[in-house]
């Protein structure tokens, strides 16, 4: 990334779920956290990037009769933050051509510190969306859960209302970890005060990812625990108070 | 000289009245509809109670192995039987009438074909053959098959048998031709009759060629064949001499002349048509005087469907290798856009796709989409949930076809266009291509059996492959493939010709007809991914005793088919633009004009079977991907990507189709139904305006595969259709090997 290049783990040209319509998903290498539940573990090694910004955008203009009116291309990871200057490259070109842009992050990198802040305050010109997980609303959960603290990320979430910039907000749902129903409680307050939220999901943990970490030679510090069933994913949704959040279908 | 009937009162334009041109009509008197769903009715009790009735009889046919019930002592023809009924207490109910033989599901003895075969198909099935009929198929009547292999020479039979060439058309019909079964209604028999009179008196000027003669013969099979139709609609009571009078009237009719084709012919495809926009005409007429319903609307279709449902051949065993599931082919067309522009949807075609709600999902009629990104969006949203609900549909560009064949073409098979009542095809199965890359490298010794078949040119010798070596030798064999394999379609389509003419199909199509010859490719994506492999990587021989070439390494990575990657696709355009070009330049039986599809139907597993290993890695005796999807395994970059290679192929060089499987986990798809039903008609959009052909669109997990495999009896799984290549099947219809090949297909499944 100091090449201004990028590190691309992957591609997925039919993303559905990322983003508005129909998305080319970007999946960029490297990340710092280090979740329990990461199901893209092998995109964790932060390695030196090799694509340029019109290189890859170039790749993504080949869906564009696909993306209609709604879709679009969502950089993903890893987490897309740790190579800002390549994001914003991308994003600016992109923007050029009139695509509509998604940054699908944790948040981790957030800092109001120099030279991050000015950097993120330029790329928020050319950003459409931001997906921002948030893992854990306690903060020394979240650093139990992820390895790191939860305060930048909680900061980032109210910088972004604080310019109304749009947000989906996103919580993966682990039975035994983040489905307490207090800590829940406590995130539903603090989503309240945002002003910028236009949906908010539950995503149910999945096992789909636990292989990855057998293949990286890792134990998987989940074995045993099975996905949440329905009864738990719809009483998160109910204490999280996520259908309140319909400003996405205008979108 | 036009004249004036009392039956078509109402009805606009000038030209059809004068001469037989049901696309006049329709453009004169259809009514675009812009409009949604919500106008479509519920299933009457009748629907209720015939639907109920025969599937309880489909599930005995199933208990009972496959078939029903089958004839074995009457030759069918369009008057072999008096008739017949679902049910003959519920017999009043049925809006539409007519059955194949006496009852139903019951099937015929068609031996024109191949009296082997036919007697083949009662014995698999436990019947015992009449001693009577193998007389006088034996003794007295030649059989198309028979004819075939009179003719064949021993480089053609060794061909055959090693499977270069597979699938070939001299053991069934051929199939693949559409009457304009509309005419029946908007004509009635009489008028197309005299029609047909007048075309045998100006049949040539008195000199009798081999072509006259044997126009003058075909009228005359056409004339018996047309008044046969009379005849057989008179046993159930309807005289069909004059057009049809009103809607009901004319979905019986035009049913009748669909009839009148599978009670004679067995085709392998025996299509429908393009019927929901005429049908449509009636239907409103009939509104606008208040004396239809939509729900008796509804119920005429649904009636006319569930005949569709119904069709059914005797086959043997090796037919059902290549087309399994019993399909019939019975494909019938929605929408596309006319030639001035408008939009042909109807509430008909509304209609049609809701059958599949009324009566739930089922694989016949192989209901086709002409699809276009112009087409109204309230109906692209509701034939896409249609697709998401039941997977029971396919689509085709109308925006690639229109230009080529009008805007009253049908689809005749799988994918393959005929302009309406214009025009008849020669089918012609496939020819092996990835087989013929193995030739090349062996120098014409077949790889299974060790044979002799192709030519014996210098085979390679050297360790790892060169790829100009390669190319080289396999232009030279794809030469020699092409000449035989055209040749071997001339014979049989001769053949077919004599033996088994399509009277009743023909007589419902201009006497003066374009013919098309329609070739085929299997082994597309292994050889392109084979090419590329040798080209872009190593590839290393791996020599059995006798020095022949039975497996291969590889060294490195190289670019796949299915990727979206310049390095790959343009050898696959490559590929099909050389195959297209050396069948181009042969001389076709009838001056036909030669086109070729990549379509495999689910012939890709006994293809794959008689298919060695390939330099793409793929292991002998593995399924060929079918159509033209990529390789399993290949899509490195999702859905999209792999639409992208695909939509590259050049739909001008395969005229005769580009056919393309892919399956979608709902919930990739998107979060709700709104979502998922817009993603995919976006999907739709951008992979046919960058003019592809065709899309069969499957929403299920691997899950639901894997569970309907284990328990087929339950009740769920009963008519959980899915889309393969070119058709669509009963799940649990497909032998395990079949359904473990849809289940090894890639899954558009992402984190």
């Amino acid at each position: 990334m100091e090449n201004g290049k990028g590190a691309i783990h992957s591609i997925e040209t039919f993303g559905s779920v990322d983003g508005p319509g129909v998305r080319y998903v970007i999946f960029l290498q490297g990340c710092r956290m280090r979740c329990q539940f990461c199901h893209n573990a092998d995109t964790w090694k932060i390695k030196e990037g090799s694509e340029t910004a019109e290189e890859v955008l170039r790749k993504a203009l080949r869906y564009k009769p696909y993306w209609k009116h709604s879709g679009g291309v969502t950089v993903s990871g890893g987490e897309p933050l740790l190579q800002i200057d390549f994001l914003l490259e991308l994003f600016k070109l992109a923007k050029q051509k009139g695509v509509h842009t998604v940054i699908d992050t944790c948040g981790n990198p957030f800092t109001r510190e120099e030279p991050f802040f000015s950097k993120f305050q330029e790329l928020m010109q050319y950003t459409d969306l931001l997906l921002l997980d948030i893992k854990h609303i306690n903060q020394a959960k979240h650093q139990q859960l992820t390895g790191w603290g939860n305060d930048n990320i909680l900061d980032m979430a109210r910088y972004l209302s604080s310019i109304d910039k749009p947000v989906w907000i996103r919580h993966v749902l682990v039975p035994q970890r983040s489905d307490d129903e207090e800590d829940l409680k406590c995130l539903d307050a603090f989503v309240k005060t945002l002003h910028n939220v236009k949906r908010f999901e539950v995503l149910p943990y999945h096992t789909l990812g636990a292989y990855k970490w057998k293949e990286l030679g890792m134990e998987y510090p989940l074995e045993g625990i099975e996905p949440p069933d329905k009864e738990t994913i719809e009483r998160a949704n109910a204490l999280l108070h996520t259908a309140d959040y319909q400003d996405y279908k205008n979108m | 000289m036009s004249i004036e009937r009392k039956e078509w009162e109402g009805f606009e334009g000038r030209i059809w009245k004068e001469e037989v041109n049901v696309r006049d009509f329709i453009q004169n008197n259809y009514k675009p509809y812009d409009g949604d769903e919500s106008f479509l009715a519920e299933p009457t009790e009748a629907t209720n109670k015939l639907w109920g009735e025969l599937q309880k009889l489909q599930k005995e046919e199933r208990a009972k192995g496959g078939v029903l019930d089958m004839e074995t002592e009457i030759v069918s023809s369009l008057t072999s039987y008096g008739p017949g009924y679902i049910s003959n207490e519920l017999k009043d109910l049925e809006k539409v009438v007519g059955l194949q033989t006496d009852k139903p599901l019951k099937r015929a003895f068609m031996p024109y074909g191949g009296i082997k075969m036919s007697e083949e198909a009662c014995t698999t099935y436990g019947y015992e053959p009449s001693e009577k009929l193998h007389e006088i198929f034996h003794e007295y009547h030649k059989t198309h098959n028979d004819a075939v292999f009179d003719c064949y020479t021993p480089e053609m039979r060794l061909a055959r048998r090693n499977k270069i060439v597979t699938g070939l058309p001299d053991t069934y019909g051929r199939g693949r031709i559409v009457g304009d079964y509309r005419r029946v209604a908007l004509y009635g028999i009489d008028y197309l009759i005299a029609m047909k009179q007048k075309d045998k008196a100006n049949c040539g000027c008195g000199t009798m060629s081999d072509d006259i003669i044997r126009q003058r013969e075909e009228l005359a099979e056409q004339i018996k064949a047309l008044k046969g139709m009379k005849e057989m609609a008179a046993s159930y009571g309807y005289d069909i001499s004059g057009p049809a009078t009103n809607a009901k009237e004319a979905v019986q009719w035009l049913y009748f002349g669909y009839l009148a084709a599978i009670k004679t012919q067995n085709g392998a495809a025996m299509s429908v048509g393009r019927v929901s926009t005429f049908l449509d005409i009636y239907i409103e007429r009939d509104m606008a005087k208040g004396i239809l319903t939509e729900t008796e609307a509804q119920e005429l279709i649904d009636h006319m469907t569930m005949k569709f449902r119904m069709v059914k051949f005797a086959r043997i065993p090796s037919y059902n290798q290549l087309f399994s599931g019993d399909p019939v082919w019975a494909t019938l067309d929605l929408a596309g856009l006319g030639m001035d522009g408008r939009h042909m949807v109807t509430k008909s075609d509304f209609r049609f796709l809701h059958t599949l709600e009324n009566m739930g999902p089922a694989p016949e009629p192989n209901l086709t989409v002409l699809y276009s990104s112009k087409l109204p969006q309230s109906f692209k949203d509701y034939s896409a949930k249609i697709s998401i609900d039941t997977s029971s549909v396919q689509y085709e560009n109308d925006d690639v076809m229109r230009p080529v064949w009008g805007d009253d073409y049908a689809v005749c098979c799988c994918v393959s266009a005929t302009q309406t009542g214009k025009e008849m095809q020669f089918f012609g199965a496939r020819a092996n291509l990835a087989k013929c890359l193995l030739y090349a490298i062996n120098g014409g010794v077949d790889e299974k059996t060790k044979t002799q078949v192709g030519p014996e040119y210098r085979g390679i010798t050297s360790e790892y492959l060169d790829y100009d070596e390669v190319m080289h030798k396999y232009d030279n064999m794809m030469e020699w493939l092409a000449d035989l394999y055209v040749n071997i379609l001339n014979l049989i389509q001769y053949m077919h010709d004599k033996y088994y003419y399509e009277a009743s199909q023909m007589a419902l199509i201009d006497t003066d007809v374009r013919r098309t010859f329609a070739t085929g490719i299997a082994g597309f994506s292994h050889v392109v991914d084979s090419l590329s492999a040798i080209k872009y990587a190593k590839v290393k021989t791996i020599r059995d005793e006798d020095g022949l070439v039975v497996d291969y390494e590889i060294e490195g990575d190289f670019p796949r088919y299915g990727n979206d990657d310049e390095r790959a696709d343009e050898i696959a355009v490559w590929l099909l633009k050389t195959f297209m070009e050396k069948i181009e330049k042969r001389h076709t039986y009838r001056n036909s004009e030669p086109t070729t599809s990549i379509l495999t139907i689910t012939s890709n597993v006994v293809y794959g079977k008689a298919t060695g290993a390939l330099p793409d890695g793929r292991k002998a005796g593995e399924p060929l991907s079918p159509g033209a999807n990529p390789a399993y395994g290949a899509e490195q970059n999702g859905l999209l990507a792999s639409l992208n290679s695909v939509a590259k192929l050049p739909y001008e060089y395969a005229l005769d189709g580009i056919s393309n499987t892919q399956t979608i986990n709902p919930n990739a798809l998107g979060h709700d139904e709104k979502e998922r039903i817009d993603n995919l008609v976006n999907v739709l959009d951008g992979y046919f305006d960058q003019g592809a052909h065709h899309l069969n669109v499957n929403v299920f997990g691997i899950e639901k595969l894997k569970d309907a495999m284990e328990h087929p009896e339950k009740e769920e799984y009963a008519n959980f259709t899915i889309r393969v290549s070119g058709y669509a099947v009963k799940f649990i219809d497909l032998t395990r090997e079949q359904q473990l090949d849809v289940i090894s297909r890639t899954c558009h499944d992402h984190l």
